[in-house]
């Protein structure tokens, strides 16, 4: 359970591999601290209602992930999609190019589909994530879960998750009138496998059906 | 990737400040560029200037224009009223470029200022005057099916590297102004006047000065409601960048063409307006003969490459058909 996940505030101090890292980064910010005599800004969150702290290394952040309220310390450097795999243990959402051209690893935030690899996740401060774990509501599969199945919407599975989180989208962004419009609108989600036809199919039943997505 | 500071002001006015004092901060908003930039080594910024939180986000109209503020989605532009009614053009161009996913992140301001997709600007083992000036451009001589045919004046340009926005071949054809604030205060460009075609400094894709923070568009009225198409050929069918694109509007009554307006997408290091077309189709009943006789002209001060040379004829035909359809001839 992503809940009892214990990595919130992983602290990677005690991995030897992280220590040569961790020594260079806080020399080169001693460095950076003897050139820059220039005022200082005051990073985000140091208004004490505004929850991150930024600086070089860690920040603060808060995301409320499938309903669950998160308070995390990550590296800026993390995106939303590394956070939800290597932190909150959140596996489903899938790592396919990691360069916004594949879509496997998309999700809701704040109800929009995005892509979670093309966003560092202190940007997305205080918002709502959905994952493909969300769908299903306990032993019952989400109607799009079913039709993939029912339809073959996949093979070896890897795109699924983005696949799914995507038809979720195209449905209620009403985009999935037509085959056509489907697969305009699912353009952003690749299947090596070639379950396209599948998956057209599957969006088109449950739209057909008027099914709540 | 390299370290870099996270900020986050909460005015234009402290954000400006903040990229003014350290030459090496980027202002970030969608990301969707930036961070696959930051990815593969080619930036690395100081700091990081997350402007979400700034408040550029309105679509109104006012006057004779629409404005835009820069940090609307491109997805909500693309949905907004005042747009689909009024400038329908900008709506065709905006949903074909890139995905759904991409669409809800990707910002009006970071639209404008993407950087190309040219693949050796992405590849730091090879030369690219782009990435690094005066190391070369690998482009000339290799994988060039995707590059510029039209080029600025006489000059031998160091990078043949396209701009890959659909949106900013529509904001070329249409009349918009791109608002900035900087460090010395607002001014306004138009869009003719906001990217490069020059490549004598080739690692500048725009005009804006350090520190410049893009903040609205405005889109001028226009009468081309009825007549306007946005053509765009690729590899595949969608979620791809153009190798050719076209952006047609006319305005036409009783049976002529009253105005023009042609802007072409893929084949320059900026989007390429089609000044001439203007005077050569006013006044004058469409026909096909007409649209092919205007979209020669324009193509025989364009230069290949090498394997690009297909795109000479290919957007000869683009502009042809862009223009039938607008005209709504068959």
């Amino acid at each position: 359970m992503a809940n009892d996940h214990p990595d919130d505030q992983k602290d990677d101090m005690h991995d030897p591999a992280h220590e040569d890292r961790r020594f260079f980064l806080k020399q080169s910010v001693a460095f950076a601290g003897l050139s820059l005599a220039a005022p200082h800004w005051p990073l985000a969150g140091t208004d004490p209602d505004d929850v991150p702290i930024g600086n070089a290394e860690k920040v603060k952040l808060s995301l409320t992930i499938n309903g669950a309220k998160k308070r995390l310390t990550v590296d800026p450097r993390m995106t939303l999609l590394d956070v939800l795999r290597e932190n909150l243990g959140l596996n489903g959402t899938k790592k396919g190019c990691d360069f916004g051209q594949c879509g496997a690893c998309t999700v809701h935030v704040n109800g929009q589909r995005t892509l979670s690899c093309l966003t560092f996740a202190v940007m997305q401060h205080s918002r709502k994530v959905e994952t493909v774990e969300s769908l299903a509501k306990g032993k019952v599969l989400h109607p799009l879960q079913e039709a993939f199945i029912k339809h073959d919407g996949f093979q070896c599975g890897y795109c699924t998750p983005g696949q799914l989180m995507s038809a979720v989208s195209c449905i209620r962004e009403g985009q999935a009138g037509s085959a056509q419009e489907v697969r305009e609108y699912m353009s952003g989600n690749l299947c090596r496998c070639g379950a396209y036809p599948n998956i057209v199919d599957a969006i088109l039943e449950v739209k057909s059906k008027g099914l709540k997505v | 990737m390299k370290p870099f500071q996270y900020l986050r002001p909460k005015t234009i006015r402290e954000a400006i400040s903040m990229a003014a004092e350290d030459p090496d901060a980027r202002y970030i908003a969608g990301g969707t560029n930036l961070i696959d930039l930051m990815k593969r080594g080619i930036v690395s910024p100081s700091k990081l200037i997350d402007i979400n939180h700034l408040p550029l986000k309105k679509i109104e109209h006012k006057g004779d224009r629409i404005h835009i503020g820069a940090l609307a989605l491109n997805s909500e532009v693309a949905q907004n009223k005042l747009v689909t009614v009024r400038q329908p053009l900008l709506v065709k161009a905006l949903l074909a470029g890139a995905s759904g996913q991409l669409r809800n992140m990707a910002t009006v301001g970071g639209n404008l200022l993407q950087r190309t997709r040219c693949s050796y600007f992405y590849d730091t083992a090879l030369p690219c005057n782009k990435r690094e000036p005066g190391s070369g451009c690998s482009a000339k001589e290799g994988i060039n099916r995707t590059h510029a045919i039209f080029f600025y004046g006489n000059e031998t340009p160091s990078c043949i590297a396209v701009h890959p926005s659909d949106m900013c071949v529509a904001l070329a054809a249409l009349d918009t102004a791109v608002v900035v604030t900087g460090p010395n205060g607002e001014r306004r460009l138009m869009m003719k006047d906001l990217h490069r075609l020059s490549t004598a400094q080739p690692e500048l894709d725009t005009y804006l000065a350090p520190g410049e923070l893009i903040t609205s568009i405005e889109v001028l009225d226009n009468v081309f409601d009825k007549h306007n198409h946005y053509l765009k050929v690729r590899d595949r069918a969608s979620y791809a960048f153009a190798l050719v694109s076209v952006a047609a509007a006319l305005r036409m009554e009783e049976g002529k063409i009253w105005d023009a307006r042609v802007a072409l997408g893929g084949v320059a290091h900026k989007p390429w307006r089609y000044w001439a077309i203007e005077l050569m189709l006013k006044g004058k009943e469409p026909s096909e003969a007409l649209f092919r006789e205007v979209a020669d002209h324009e193509l025989k001060s364009a230069t290949a490459s090498g394997q690009n040379a297909f795109k000479i004829k290919m957007t000869s035909n683009a502009i042809v058909a862009a223009l039938k359809t607008a005209a709504g001839i068959s």
